[in-house]
């Protein structure tokens, strides 16, 4: 039988907030255990939650730029549940009332199209503490610093197909929430962490499968491949006849798998009901106005520009409009150098590589984008060919050179690699070189007319080791005017 | 509404209190009981009344994003059944 | 010195009749005599007391002092209180020194007030009689075999047996206004919002609202001027102006009227008691106030809508004690669930348990709209009720309770009586709206309270309304027979 694959994905980006959503504690990452958990995120008797004006300022920013609906009533629910890393024994979370509404994103598809993916909604509520498991002789140990933490939970309507087109989804959330500063990102400190729910059903047939929800997957890859694995897993039930169970469950990306959670077997009855300690909270279009003031050009946008404004191919254009801050870094380079292709295929080039390399973002590498576009200019200026810029810019990676222009400056001349573009000189060196290498301009002479152009290879090599930093195209031309004059 | 003792057990479980089994026929007589007493409310016609909250139709104040508080750690967990290394301990829980 | 009043206290202390430390001794020794025959106190905090009223004399020794300095109160033990035992009436919490003061708490430290301990009360103010508290019934000071009411019935008793001439109390379906009334002392619930509830221990958010328990509504004056006001803390906090409540204790009432309501005094009041809130009317009449006839016609959805709202409330609210980071755990937990399971089985009560039951049921998965929603839309047509009334009156009187404190055990075995005992007190708080008992009159030498009503945030009315009445009456200085 022929299969249609339904995936809907429920991602939850923690807010950049300095302070959690209900109390003043940091919300900073990687603190020692509990020492950011204070009376309110503890949930000790008689305490009381106020709400965080960031966060909400953040979750209309995030409403508008997916072009959603913006709740003027949200009202935060108690969703019930007893577990240890939820010190109060419910969540504070939205459901009938949330502060987002329906809104889309458009995702960009390997064959250069693009699909509209529209979300159901968003909602505000607080994360949970975590449990660790080694370390505590056979117990748990619950650590309550993340415990209240802000979250936006982005719900998508069930309309991805493949699980690309899920990875697709979440890279584009990823994207948009970065750009708008108001979730870091951190996949690995899990400040975005994506629920997939997946089903199957018979080609054609409207009604849905049943789903299964794997929890808690945190790399694009990962979704991916969690989803393709459970794809598979719930084919290889259905083919063989039989049923599909709704549950929850864990992608092991080690054995590459998805497993039931038991824990999570219980029937839950979450009892949701409007949290008598917060009361409803009511915007007006003045104060969404004034968020959207402040919205940034987003990724779809500036991708649009970098193919209109500077030329760029989509695909050249999609890579560098994905990440604000390396669209920041190649706008600015380009900028000051003036060419957006060479820029472009610098930052895709050499500056991607380094920073996979070295295994850091665009905001720590050594190089500025102001040296970049400096070093680039230089290339424009035939100041520096192409070698001699790499040198530089890996000189810069190592940390040498001063600050700013000038240390690009200072390194081209310390390290000579100023190109020789004076004629008069070049032809000095290019009769030198001839004159030392007889044997070589004999056995150019004979070589045939059309054939000469390869054998012209040996006599540019030996320039440019005579003299670094020469301009080859120069050398090139005094090579020909030399070699004909013999 | 009368609850049957299953309902009883069932709710029970639900708010995680263990309720012996010798007082669930007095527990299920007492919850039917106020749940008889709460039943008078279905007769009234609440056609389009707007469900409340609060007393006060209050709109929720928002806090400053700042953080006020520091560390306190030692002086909450004095009070706690077991802790270990600054975290709270209880029976293993797996996923 | 154990029956005067917060204001003749305050005058003492300033014109140096006794110190704070004197009085706070005497008080002191006297619960130490004699509360083992009432119980109103889980925890008294001698040390600490004694400590607080020699900083107080200190203070007014260098000319730092104001009304409440140095005078000798207590909490109910609903109130955190930094570093002393908050037990909330529970063996839930018997272990629970809070590490944090309530608000309430934090503001009589500040005016200098000198607190004895933690009073008694209800399990998580759950109750009408306080013969729910981990720590043993409450006994009434002017009959030892009958209740003092609840939850606050420690604060009442207190209060009456001139333990301390005032005690915080919270009211969430009457728990000031019945026990005040059953105990012969002056009971202020304020409007839902007035003052704060950072650190007073929840059990139905949207109802629960601290108050005072006093002999005279001047003393009620007093402690709402420490009391009321704005608390970031609270979402639910009111920020709105707090007048100085003992500047308008004098007003003339000449003019006011009074709305009585057709259903407080039918059938469910007893002849005796009608006769008793009757004669207290006709003594406002006196003072030239006007009677008009009003009816609240919902007034008999106010227990069932309260029976909904208040446990699915503290069925969410009680989650949070779980044995897991405070309070009690049972002895070696197989796993998580049992720990729960255990830990909440064996540290609640269960009139607790009942509660957080029918919460749990009520809020559950295809109940919903049947109970929850069903009971706030009644609950807005009970506050409709009021709202259209006080477009006519100023002020609305009736009983605070169907009878006097009855007998200990009397009510017990069915919880559904006991529920109506709060018959006339629990619109209120689903209203939101303040409300004072006022003692006014005794039925077989027992005390019965009169129940003022006022629109929100007019209790400066109430207490002028109180404070007019005993003027002119004697009620509230009849010290109890009991003790």
């Amino acid at each position: 039988m022929e299969w249609e694959v339904v995936i809907g994905l429920e991602i939850h980006a923690q807010l950049a907030t300095k302070s959690k959503i209900f109390s003043g504690s940091s919300t900073a990452y990687g603190a020692e255990a509990n020492t950011q958990a204070n009376a309110v995120d503890l949930g000790l008797p008689g305490v009381l939650p106020v709400f965080n004006e960031e966060a909400l300022r953040m979750a209309v920013k995030f409403g508008l730029a997916i072009d959603a609906e913006i709740g003027m009533k949200s009202v935060f629910d108690r969703k019930n549940y007893f577990y240890p890393d939820s010190p109060k024994g419910y969540q504070t979370t939205q459901l009938h009332h949330p502060i987002v509404g329906m809104g889309h994103i458009d995702i960009e598809l390997e064959n250069g199209e693009s699909r509209r993916i529209n979300v159901t909604r968003a909602h505000l509520e607080e994360d949970a503490g975590k449990s660790v498991h080694e370390g505590f002789d056979g117990m748990s140990g619950i650590d309550l610093n993340r415990a209240g933490t802000p979250l936006v939970e982005i719900v998508s309507e069930p309309e991805m197909r493949t699980a690309k087109e899920a990875a697709a989804y979440f890279k584009k959330m990823h994207s948009i929430v970065t750009y708008l500063g108001i979730c870091d990102g951190d996949l690995s400190q899990g400040s975005m962490r994506c629920d997939c729910n997946v089903s199957l059903r018979p080609k054609g047939q409207e009604e849905f499968g049943t789903r299964t929800e794997i929890k808690n997957v945190n790399s694009f890859r990962n979704v991916e491949r969690a989803i393709n694995t459970e794809i598979q897993r719930q084919m290889d039930i259905l083919e063989d006849g039989g049923s599909i169970t709704q549950e929850t469950r864990l992608y092991d990306a080690d054995k590459d798998e998805t497993r039931s959670m038991r824990s999570k077997e219980v029937e839950n009855d979450y009892r949701y009901f409007p949290c008598p300690d917060l009361l409803p909270i009511i915007i007006d279009q003045e104060y969404v106005d004034a968020i959207k003031a402040t919205l940034p050009e987003l990724p779809d946008a500036k991708k649009a520009r970098f193919q209109s404004e500077h030329g760029l191919s989509l695909m050249d254009a999609a890579v560098l409009s994905s990440d604000r801050q390396l669209a920041d870094y190649f706008e600015a380079a380009a900028n000051i150098s003036g060419d957006y292709k060479i820029a472009a295929n610098w930052v895709m080039g050499d500056v991607s590589a380094a920073l996979n390399r070295l295994e850091i973002s665009i905001s720590e590498l050594p190089v500025t984008a102001e040296q970049l576009g400096r070093l680039l200019s230089l290339i424009k200026d035939n100041t520096l060919n192409n070698g001699g810029a790499k040198e530089v810019f890996n000189a810069l990676l190592d940390g040498k050179g001063t600050d700013g222009a000038e240390g690009v400056d200072a390194l081209v001349d310390s390290l000579g690699l100023k190109q020789v573009s004076d004629t008069g000189a070049i032809e000095e060196i290019v009769a030198q070189v001839l004159a030392d290498n007889p044997k070589l301009v004999e056995g150019y002479l004979a070589t045939p007319e059309e054939k000469r152009g390869k054998a012209m290879g040996p006599f540019i090599g030996l320039t440019r080791k005579a003299a670094k930093g020469v301009n080859p195209q120069v050398v090139m031309d005094v090579l020909k005017q030399k070699l004909s004059e013999l | 509404m009368a609850l049957d003792q299953d309902q009883v057990r069932k709710i029970a479980s639900l708010a995680r209190l263990q309720i012996d089994d010798n007082q669930i026929s007095e527990y299920q007589t007492n919850l039917s009981n106020i749940l008889h007493l709460v039943d008078q409310l279905a007769a009234v016609n609440t056609d389009g009344v707007e469900p409340m909250a609060h007393p006060l139709d209050a709109v929720q104040r928002l806090r400053a994003d700042v953080v006020t508080e520091e560390n306190q750690r030692e002086h909450f967990q004095k009070i706690a059944p077991a802790t270990a290394e600054g975290h709270y301990l209880v029976p293993r829980v797996v996923e | 010195m154990h029956n005067k009043t917060i204001a003749e206290i305050s005058r003492d202390l300033a014109a140096g009749t006794y110190s704070s430390e004197e009085i706070t001794k005497d008080l002191l020794t006297r619960v130490s005599k004699l509360d083992k025959d009432i119980n109103s106190f889980i925890t008294v905090t001698e040390e600490q007391a004694l400590s607080q009223a020699k900083a107080a004399d200190a203070n007014r020794a260098a000319g730092n002092a104001s009304a409440w300095t140095g005078v000798p109160m207590a909490h109910k033990d609903i109130f955190c209180t930094n570093g002393v035992l908050t037990t909330c009436g529970s063996k839930m919490l018997s272990n629970f020194e809070a590490p944090y003061d309530a608000t309430v708490v934090t503001k009589f430290n500040d005016a200098g007030a000198v607190s004895l301990g933690k009073l008694n009360m209800d399990e998580f103010a759950m109750g009408s009689s306080n013969e729910n508290s981990f720590y043993g019934p409450v006994a009434n000071p002017w009959d030892k075999d009958r209740v003092p009411g609840g939850s606050s019935g420690g604060s009442a008793a207190a209060v009456a047996a001139g333990f301390v001439p005032g005690a915080t109390a919270t009211d969430t379906g009457g728990s000031i206004r019945q026990p005040a009334a059953l105990c012969g002392v002056t009971g202020l619930k304020p409007t839902y919002g007035r003052i704060s509830r950072y650190g007073m221990i929840a059990y139905a958010s949207s109802l629960d609202q601290a108050g005072t328990i006093t002999h005279t509504a001047e003393d009620a004056a007093m402690m709402m001027n420490v009391m009321a006001g704005f608390d970031a803390k609270d979402s639910t906090s009111v920020d709105r102006d707090v007048p100085d409540y003992t500047a308008t204790l004098d007003n003339s009432i000449e003019g006011m009227t009074i709305g009585l309501p057709t259903e407080y005094f039918r059938d469910d009041l007893s002849a005796d008691m009608q006769q008793q809130v009757r004669n207290a009317i006709a003594e406002y009449e006196k003072m030239g106030a006007k009677v008009k006839e009003i009816s609240l016609p919902n007034t008999h959805l106010a227990i069932p809508a309260y029976y909904v709202i208040a446990p699915s409330e503290c069925s969410a609210n009680l989650s949070r004690m779980d044995g897991v980071r405070f309070g009690h755990r049972c002895e070696d937990p197989k796993d998580i669930e049992d720990l729960y399971c255990r830990s909440r089985g064996e540290g609640f009560g269960e009139e607790v348990k009942r509660r957080i039951m029918v919460g749990s049921y009520a809020l559950s998965a295809g109940f919903y709209d049947a109970y929850y929603k069903k009971a706030q839309q009644v609950r807005r047509l009970i506050k409709n009720d009021f709202v259209t009334a006080f477009n006519d009156v100023d002020i609305i009187m009736g009983p605070v309770t169907p009878t006097p404190a009855f007998k200990r055990g009397e009510k017990t075995s069915d919880p559904v009586e006991m529920y109506l005992e709060d018959i006339f007190t629990i619109a209120l708080n689903l209203a939101g709206l303040p409300g004072m008992s006022v003692p006014c009159g005794a039925v077989n030498n027992l005390p019965v309270g009169l129940q003022l009503i006022g629109n929100f945030f007019d209790e400066a009315r109430l207490l002028n309304a109180g404070h007019k009445f005993q003027q002119a009456t004697d009620w509230h200085l009849k010290t109890p027979t009991g003790i």
